[in-house]
């Protein structure tokens, strides 16, 4: 649906002896029709500058953008503003007309694409509707919550029926329980409407909930990127451990170290039992965090074997087969 | 100081109906002038909606750079010099330098640049978001101009014309002076050179009350325009 190939994007220097800063260094990715992806980053990794480009708000330097099969770098002024028809967007600070109704802030996109005003009336009670603000047509938007902001938001980027909706840190200015109401939003509209969504994001609280696949973006460039459920079977993700930090416990020396993913059915297996029970040792659990990511339960935890790794072959050895993914066992230095 | 309602009634009414006259008028061409200037200086900037008219950001710059100049003329001459180097413009443009459709010539150029530098201000304060949306929904750059700009800044809009009013006729009784009539004429031929106190207390006071009523009018409807 998104297709992104070698974006660069610089920015000329403020000052004249200055630099041009490099915002975007060779960035791809790929968003299926119909999947949540979550682009993760710190403040300045360029994840802002990245979503703006999607939809040509930014201008990249080199690259291409291809939205539902139509590359926008090469399209008129004219196609542009069609082709953006077809992506809603939302924004961090809900940037939602002050002067306007929730209905006529709805219907604003609408009125840009000349629907008449019977059908623009019809259509913003029912996105209305659907994002649960049915009964705030009439408010303006001064007498609304921030997570009320955003649902007008997300109504105003929908009305128009996009296949894409770009986020731009959609939930970063909401408290903990209105960013889970949203995300849940989201997430409805996403299997509702088969909405594909592309969202960028600080919080992997927000990669953890809803998204399919995600890229971790670091100094302008993507460093790491897939099925969420993959990276997280991935030897030394980033992403995997930002979901899933285990602490800094990391044993007594002269002990083994393992660290173990599981997702799915196994999350429901015994395995620390099963440890003990066959080898008759003492696992001892440094760290573990169980979850649901995109509705699968999945985890992480670290463990400490007794003795060296080479008298914990079997041990290892009986989880592989069990179908976990065990991570880089390392024996501790003496 | 003596009162003779009968002889100033009909001299005090004469003025004011000068003074609303060329008020009005001047009126008229500071608001359509004022905003067209005002969008414009705010558009042409630097990353602004008309950064690149005709695809030239050196066009961008050069209106941007021409404009700012203009009213920064505009803004720098005091208003009896400006009157008085406007006569031949004035003669030119409406056929006379007397009376107050003449003074509503050099009235409008005087607040058009000040009600410019308003709108530019309130212009500015909107939220460059908004913009961003609107166009991130495929708004043309006329809809935003008036959808989002004109629509959000409104409210300051109105407090910034209220302004230029007030101005307006602090100068128009300034034009007088040369001819224009009105109450600022009424007030220094009666008043000053007739050594006639009811007059200017006269003028004072509706001064002071016609300022008063423009200024709570314009608080009341900025009031009842920003949702904000």
């Amino acid at each position: 649906m998104i297709s992104i190939t070698d974006l660069h994007k610089s920015y000329p220097p403020r000052k004249a002896s200055g630099r041009p800063v490099q915002a975007l260094r060779g960035v791809s990715l790929e968003v299926a029709d119909g999947e949540i992806y979550g682009v993760v980053g710190t403040s300045g990794a360029g994840k802002s500058t990245l979503i703006r480009c999607v939809n040509l708000l930014e201008r990249p330097t080199s690259g291409r953008i291809t939205v539902a099969g139509r590359d926008l770098t090469t399209v008129s002024e004219g196609e542009l503003r069609t082709a953006r028809h077809g992506i809603g967007m939302i924004f961090q600070h809900f940037n939602v007309l002050s002067s306007r109704t929730v209905q006529q802030n709805v219907e604003f996109g609408l009125e840009i694409t000349g629907v008449p005003r019977a059908a623009r009336r019809i259509r913003s009670a029912e996105i209305l509707e659907l994002v649960g603000l049915g009964d705030r047509a009439s408010a303006y938007p001064s007498q609304l919550s921030g997570g009320q902001k955003q649902r007008v938001g997300i109504a105003r980027a929908l009305a128009g029926n996009p296949k894409v909706l770009l986020s731009d840190e959609a939930t970063s200015s909401l408290d903990p329980e209105t960013t889970e109401q949203i995300l849940d939003l989201l997430k409805t509209l996403n299997a509702e409407l088969g909405l594909t969504i592309l969202l960028i994001t600080h919080e992997m609280e927000v990669v953890k909930r809803i998204c399919d696949s995600a890229a971790l973006i670091e100094g302008g460039r993507i460093v790491e990127s897939g099925k969420v459920i993959d990276l997280l079977n991935t030897p030394g993700s980033k992403i995997a451990h930002a979901l899933f930090p285990l602490g800094e416990s990391h044993g007594t020396p002269g002990n083994t170290v393992i660290e173990i993913m599981y997702a799915g059915h196994l999350a429901d297996d015994p395995i620390v039992a099963r440890l003990s029970r066959e080898f008759g040792i003492d696992v001892n659990i440094l760290g573990a965090a169980v979850e649901f990511v995109s509705d699968k339960r999945v985890g992480r935890m670290r463990l400490e074997l007794p003795g060296d790794l080479a008298r914990n072959e079997a041990p290892i050895a009986l989880l592989r087969e069990s179908g976990l993914f065990v991570e880089a066992p390392a024996v501790n230095a003496e | 100081m003596i009162f003779e309602w009968n002889t100033m009634l009909p001299i005090l009414g004469k003025a004011i109906a000068e003074t609303f006259q060329m008020i009005s008028i001047a009126l008229v061409f500071t608001i359509i002038f004022g905003l067209l200037i005002g969008i414009l200086l705010v558009a042409t900037d630097e990353d602004g909606l008309y950064d690149a008219p005709l695809g030239s950001r050196r066009l961008g710059v050069l209106v941007h750079g021409v404009l700012g100049f203009v009213v920064n003329i505009g803004r720098s001459l005091p208003f009896i010099i400006l009157m008085v180097v406007l006569i031949p413009f004035t003669r030119v443009a409406v056929g006379t330098s007397i009376g107050p459709i003449a003074a509503s010539v050099p009235l409008s150029i005087a607040a058009i640049p000040f009600f410019a530098r308003l709108v530019e201000i309130s212009l500015r304060e909107v939220d460059s978001g908004l913009i961003e949306a609107a166009k991130s929904l495929g708004a043309t750059r006329r809809s935003i101009v008036r959808n989002v700009l004109l629509a959000e800044a409104r409210p300051s809009i109105v407090l910034g014309l209220s302004t230029s009013v007030i101005s307006l006729l602090n100068y128009s009784a300034v034009a007088g002076t040369i001819g224009a009539g009105g109450i600022g004429d009424m007030a220094i031929r009666y008043g000053y050179q007739r050594y006639d106190n009811a007059y200017l207390v006269t003028t004072i006071v509706i001064l002071i009350v016609v300022v008063q009523l423009v200024q709570i009018v314009a608080n009341r409807l900025a009031r009842r325009l920003s949702h904000r």
